[in-house]
C-alpha cells in the first residue's frame, strides 16, 4: 500500500520546523502564540474562526487541530458547522462575485 | 446517547482488571520510549518521589453503586456494583474524622446517597465539624426516586457543599456522555437546588459544577467555562451556581476503554504529556489528600483506588489510620497521573497551577 501524502501523526512534529530555522521557527511560535490569546476576541471565537478557516484552507492537520480546540472550549458541533459554512459561503461568494467580471468582460467584447 | 448500559465488570471485560489497566499504561509508548513516563517526566524537575504533604481532604468513597453509566466513568460505577461500605467502615472513619487535623471531608462514589446509611453518616459525621464537607451529588439521584426527593432539604440542614457533575449546558452532549434523560433530571435538580438557597449569589450554600470533557480532548480554561456555564444555564433556565472546577479524564476504567475502542488512546496520552505542567506538580492533589475506599483501605487518591494501588505507608486501612505515618509517603504513580498535571492541572477541586 502507498504511503499517504499525510500523515496524522505528523501535526505533533509541527513545532520540530525550529529545527532547521531556529529563529524564524521561533518567531513564528510566538507570534502564533499571541495571536491565539484571549483579546478583543475571546478564544473561543478564536478557535472558531481557525476552524473555518482551516477548512476554506482544506488543511487537515488544521481542521484535526481546530475541531480539537473547538470541542475543549465547549464549542457544540452546530457551532462548528456553522462556522464552516461561514467559510463556505465566503469561498464560493469569492468564486461567484468573479461572475461580474466575467459579465463585464462579455458586455466588453461582444455587447 | 451513553453506550453503556453495564459496567465493565459486569460485562467480563478484561480492562475491568487493575493489572490490565496498568499494564496498558506502561506498555506501548511509554515501554518504547516514544513518550516519557510520569517518573522520568518529574525527575526531569527534581519532584520525584512526590511526597505527600500535610492532609487536608478525607475523601471517602462510600460504594460503587450507582443509578448512572456514565461513558467515562474512572470509577466504573453503575447499577449493577454492589461495593457498597458498611456502617462498621463508618463508624471507623468517623473515629478518624472526629480526631483529623484535615480541613476537607468529601464523600463520593458511585452515587453516595444510595447507600442505604448515607444519611446515618452525615448526621455523625457532620457533628466534627470539618469546615468543609463536600457531597459529590450526580444531581439526577434527587429526582430518581421519591425518597430522594428530599434532598436538598437534607444537604441544606447539615450545611452540605454540593459539588455535582454536569458535562455541558446542552441537552445533546450531557445526554450523550451520561445517557438519555441526564439532562433533564439535571436541571430539575439545580432548580430544586436553587429553591432551597444553594449556589445562589452570597450565599453559604455552596453548590459547584463539575465539568469533564464529552470526549478524547482536554478541558478548555476553567474561568472561560465558566463564564459560558453561567450564561447558558442562566439565560436558558435561570439557574444559579458558584463555581465550576474543569476536571480532565484520566486514562482509566471506561474512559481508558472508550480511548482504546476509538483508537483514540495514543493520541489523548500525546495531548496529556504535552500539557505537562511541572508547576501542577507542586499541588497535585494526591499530596494532600487520602482516598478511602468503601471497604476502609487507603489510597493516594480515588484514581489509584480504582488501579488498586495501596498507600505506600504501614497505615494501609482505615482502622490503622495514623495520620503522622501518611505524611510525608512516596506517592504511588503511573502513566495516569498526567492527567492531573496537564496544563493549569486538575484535581477534585478543579484547576490547581
Amino acid at each position: 500500500m502507498s504511503k499517504p501524502y499525510y500523515d496524522a501523526a505528523d501535526l505533533r512534529k509541527f513545532g520540530k520546523i525550529t529545527e532547521w530555522s531556529e529563529e524564524l521557527g521561533n518567531k513564528f511560535f510566538d507570534y502564533y502564540g499571541k495571536v491565539f490569546e484571549e483579546g478583543a476576541l475571546t478564544a473561543r471565537e478564536k478557535s472558531l474562526i481557525a476552524l473555518a478557516v482551516a477548512h476554506t484552507e482544506q488543511c487537515p492537520y488544521c481542521i484535526d487541530a481546530y475541531t480539537k480546540d473547538s470541542l475543549q472550549r465547549g464549542v457544540t458541533k452546530e457551532e462548528m458547522m456553522e462556522a464552516i459554512h461561514v467559510g463556505a459561503a465566503i469561498k464560493s461568494g469569492a468564486t461567484l462575485v468573479h461572475g461580474v467580471q466575467m459579465m463585464n468582460k462579455v458586455n466588453k467584447l461582444d455587447g | 446517547m451513553a453506550t453503556a448500559t453495564k459496567s465493565l465488570k459486569k460485562q467480563g471485560s478484561d480492562l475491568a482488571q487493575s493489572n490490565k489497566q496498568l499494564e496498558i499504561l506502561s506498555n506501548g509508548i511509554f515501554q518504547n520510549g516514544e513518550l516519557p513516563t510520569f517518573k522520568t517526566k518529574i525527575s526531569e524537575t527534581s519532584q520525584f518521589p512526590l511526597k505527600a504533604k500535610k492532609l487536608e481532604i478525607l475523601q471517602i468513597n462510600v460504594g460503587y453503586m450507582c443509578n448512572q453509566v456514565c461513558d467515562h466513568c474512572h470509577v466504573d460505577a453503575g447499577p449493577d456494583r454492589k461495593e457498597i461500605m458498611t456502617r462498621d467502615t463508618m463508624r471507623q472513619c468517623l473515629e478518624v474524622i472526629k480526631n483529623t487535623g484535615a480541613h476537607t471531608l468529601d464523600l463520593t462514589g458511585g452515587a453516595p446517597e444510595m447507600n442505604p446509611d448515607f444519611r446515618w453518616f452525615v448526621e455523625e459525621a457532620a457533628k466534627a465539624g470539618i469546615k468543609d464537607f463536600i457531597v459529590r451529588s450526580n444531581l439526577t439521584i434527587i429526582r430518581a426516586n421519591k425518597k430522594y426527593y428530599d434532598l436538598p432539604e437534607f444537604f441544606k440542614k447539615h450545611n452540605i457543599h454540593v459539588v455535582s457533575s454536569m458535562p455541558h449546558w446542552t441537552r445533546g452532549k450531557t445526554d450523550k456522555q451520561r445517557g438519555d434523560g441526564v439532562f433533564d433530571k439535571s436541571i430539575k435538580a439545580l432548580q430544586e437546588l436553587n429553591a432551597v438557597g444553594y449556589g445562589m449569589p452570597g450565599s453559604d450554600l455552596r453548590l459547584d459544577l463539575v465539568y469533564n470533557p464529552s470526549g478524547a480532548f482536554l478541558p478548555g480554561d476553567q474561568a472561560a467555562m465558566e463564564k459560558d456555564f453561567k450564561k447558558a444555564l442562566m439565560e436558558d433556565f435561570g439557574i444559579e451556581f458558584h463555581n465550576l472546577f474543569a476536571i480532565t479524564n484520566l486514562p482509566i476504567a471506561r474512559f481508558l476503554d472508550f480511548l482504546i475502542a476509538s483508537e483514540n488512546y495514543e493520541d489523548y496520552m500525546y495531548s496529556l504529556v504535552e500539557a505537562y505542567n511541572p508547576a501542577a506538580v507542586e499541588n497535585v492533589m494526591c499530596t494532600n489528600t487520602i482516598s478511602i475506599s468503601w471497604d476502609g483501605y487507603l489510597f493516594d487518591c480515588d484514581f489509584n483506588q480504582m488501579l488498586e494501588l495501596p498507600v505506600n505507608s504501614k497505615s494501609k486501612h482505615i482502622s490503622e489510620f495514623n495520620e503522622e505515618l501518611l505524611e510525608g509517603r512516596n506517592i504511588v504513580i503511573s502513566q495516569h497521573c498526567y492527567g492531573c498535571t496537564a496544563g493549569a492541572g486538575s484535581s477534585c477541586q478543579g484547576v490547581v497551577a
